[in-house]
């Protein structure tokens, strides 16, 4: 009878982790939380760089799960470790045992309204990354009504140690070029501003993206970190930054501003991490046993992490390390049962 | 001859020989000096800034690469009402920063 692996976290990661697990002959268990498989992935419209519709992947992903067991709504109330491996209990009393387990629990997004000098949950104007995503996909909003002038703000919730975040989320600058275009792409008419303090574009063709919104789109980037955001008596927000290649200080009136929310660590790994005795990194982010080498293992034995629950991933690299990962389980199983340790 | 031009002094910046003991003492004294990432959170909202030129932000620089004789002086603007070290989101200790840079530098407040 195949073996079953216990994986936490039915995201994109989780999906791919199991698919690729049951094509070793193995029996996974997806573990989520949520009511639905998918992540973070449900969330989004159109994904960087070419515009890939989100559904289309996300389809792809949560289809041809035969011979994967998963189950949603659940509630992770104590993992246990012996010498056979791990026994996961819910906190319906039905527990599941594997040989090894798979975190893959993935990431939060930064709660926008904690950095309140930017206004979000104050001002009506002020959105995030994450709802403007929602609006593309639904096509309307309360909020968003022809908007004359738009300014994206990077780096919102990281790099700052204010909000003791001092990571950089990696896929917002990436998100916050796609997101301008599409933006002038629905108003043509409005002015857009993206205020950066380093645009990170480090995936191939996303310096593309990056010319394109210049010579295309007509989107003016703004090397200052946008300081803090003020409401005015016709309900229009007043932003202040520093034109830094211009030493500059500079006030900007504009109809909508959105958040660009950056990544950090679900909340359920610091509690996931002390129940398995492991170690977080400063970040909060799960530490694995080597970033060079052994980004997927942990020190325990039979552990095993991947995606955005080690720090902040694109789509195509947490598939990556969800198949490395998978094939890191064979591999110490395969071990572990030639040499008679389980 | 006359080309209608004349030779001048280079206005390229010389960096390879930086003489820093200064910036060296200041980083010692209030060890943020060498913390700010540029973002220029500290100039916008800076209230002197609304009046008169005050950048933290151009002042460090300018003390990291020693040009810091044109920048100094803005230092007389600051009111170090201390709101640029509620928005750097570096946590630096703008008035720490600012007083010490006052003492290293010799400059009255
Ligand atoms: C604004 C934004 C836009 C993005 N756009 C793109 C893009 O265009 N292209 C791209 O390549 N990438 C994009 N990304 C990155 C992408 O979202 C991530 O790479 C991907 O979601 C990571 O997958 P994951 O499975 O590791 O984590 P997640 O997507 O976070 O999934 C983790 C899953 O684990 C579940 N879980 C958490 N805790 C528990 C628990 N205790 N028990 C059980 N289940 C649990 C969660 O409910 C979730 O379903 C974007 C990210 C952001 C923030
Ligand atoms: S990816 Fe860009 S916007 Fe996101 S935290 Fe890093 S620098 Fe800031
Ligand atoms: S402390 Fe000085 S530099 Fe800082 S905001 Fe106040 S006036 Fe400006
Ligand atoms: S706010 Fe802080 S990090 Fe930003 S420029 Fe000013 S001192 Fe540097």
């Amino acid at each position: 009878m195949a073996e079953n692996i216990i994986i936490i976290g039915g995201g994109p990661c989780g999906l791919e982790a199991a698919k690729t697990l049951r094509d070793l002959g193995y029996a996974p268990i997806i573990l989520e939380k949520k009511q639905e498989l998918g992540g973070h992935l449900r969330k989004w419209d159109r994904l960087f760089p070419e515009g890939v519709q989100a559904k289309q992947v996300l389809k792809e992903l949560t289809s041809g799960l035969k011979g994967i067991e998963w189950h949603t709504s659940v509630d992770i109330e104590t993992i246990e470790k012996s010498r056979k491996g791990y026994t996961v209990t819910l906190s319906t009393g039905v527990s599941y045992n594997s040989p090894a387990l798979l975190l893959t629990n993935g990431f939060k997004l930064f709660p926008a309204e904690k950095k309140e000098e930017y206004g979000y949950g104050i001002y009506d104007k002020v959105i995030t990354n994450a709802d403007l995503e929602q609006y593309f996909a639904k096509g309307k909003d309360n909020v968003i009504k022809k908007p004359k002038t738009i300014g994206f703000v990077h780096c919102v919730g990281s790099r700052d140690e204010k909000v003791g975040n001092r990571q950089c989320s990696k896929v917002c600058c990436a998100t916050a070029v796609k997101q301008a275009c599409e933006m002038k792409e629905l108003f043509p008419d409005a002015t857009i501003y993206s205020f950066y303090m380093d645009l990170r574009l480090f995936g191939r063709n996303y310096e593309d993206m990056y010319l394109t919104a210049q010579k295309k789109y007509g989107i003016r980037y703004i090397r200052g970190r946008v300081s803090e955001v003020s409401e005015d008596i016709d309900g229009s927000l007043i932003v202040k930054a520093e034109d830094t290649l211009l030493c500059k200080p500079l006030r900007l009136k504009i109809d909508l501003l959105v958040l660009m929310t950056g990544i950090v660590p679900e909340n359920s790994s610091a509690s996931l991490a002390q129940q398995l005795n492991i170690e977080l990194g400063e970040d909060g982010f799960y530490k694995p046993k080597d970033t060079i080498l052994e980004p997927c293992m942990a020190e325990n034995n039979g552990l095993f992490m991947a995606g955005a629950c080690t720090g902040p991933k694109t789509i195509p690299e947490t598939l990556s390390e969800a198949r490395a990962a998978a094939v890191q389980i064979h591999n110490y199983l395969n071990k572990s049962w030639i040499s008679g340790i389980l | 001859m006359d080309f209608g031009y004349s030779l001048s002094k280079s206005s390229t910046m010389k960096i390879e020989n930086l003489e820093n003991s200064k910036f060296k003492a200041l980083a010692k004294l209030e060890p943020d000096a060498t913390k700010c990432i540029g973002c220029g959170c500290c100039t916008a909202s800076c209230s002197a800034g609304v009046f008169a030129d005050m950048s933290l932000r151009q002042i460090l620089l300018s003390l990291q690469r020693d040009c810091q004789d044109k920048y100094l002086p803005m230092l007389q603007n600051c009111m170090l009402c201390g709101k640029c070290m509620l928005v750097c989101p570096r946590g630096i200790n703008t008035r720490h920063l600012i007083l010490s840079i006052c003492k290293i530098y010799g400059i009255e407040q």
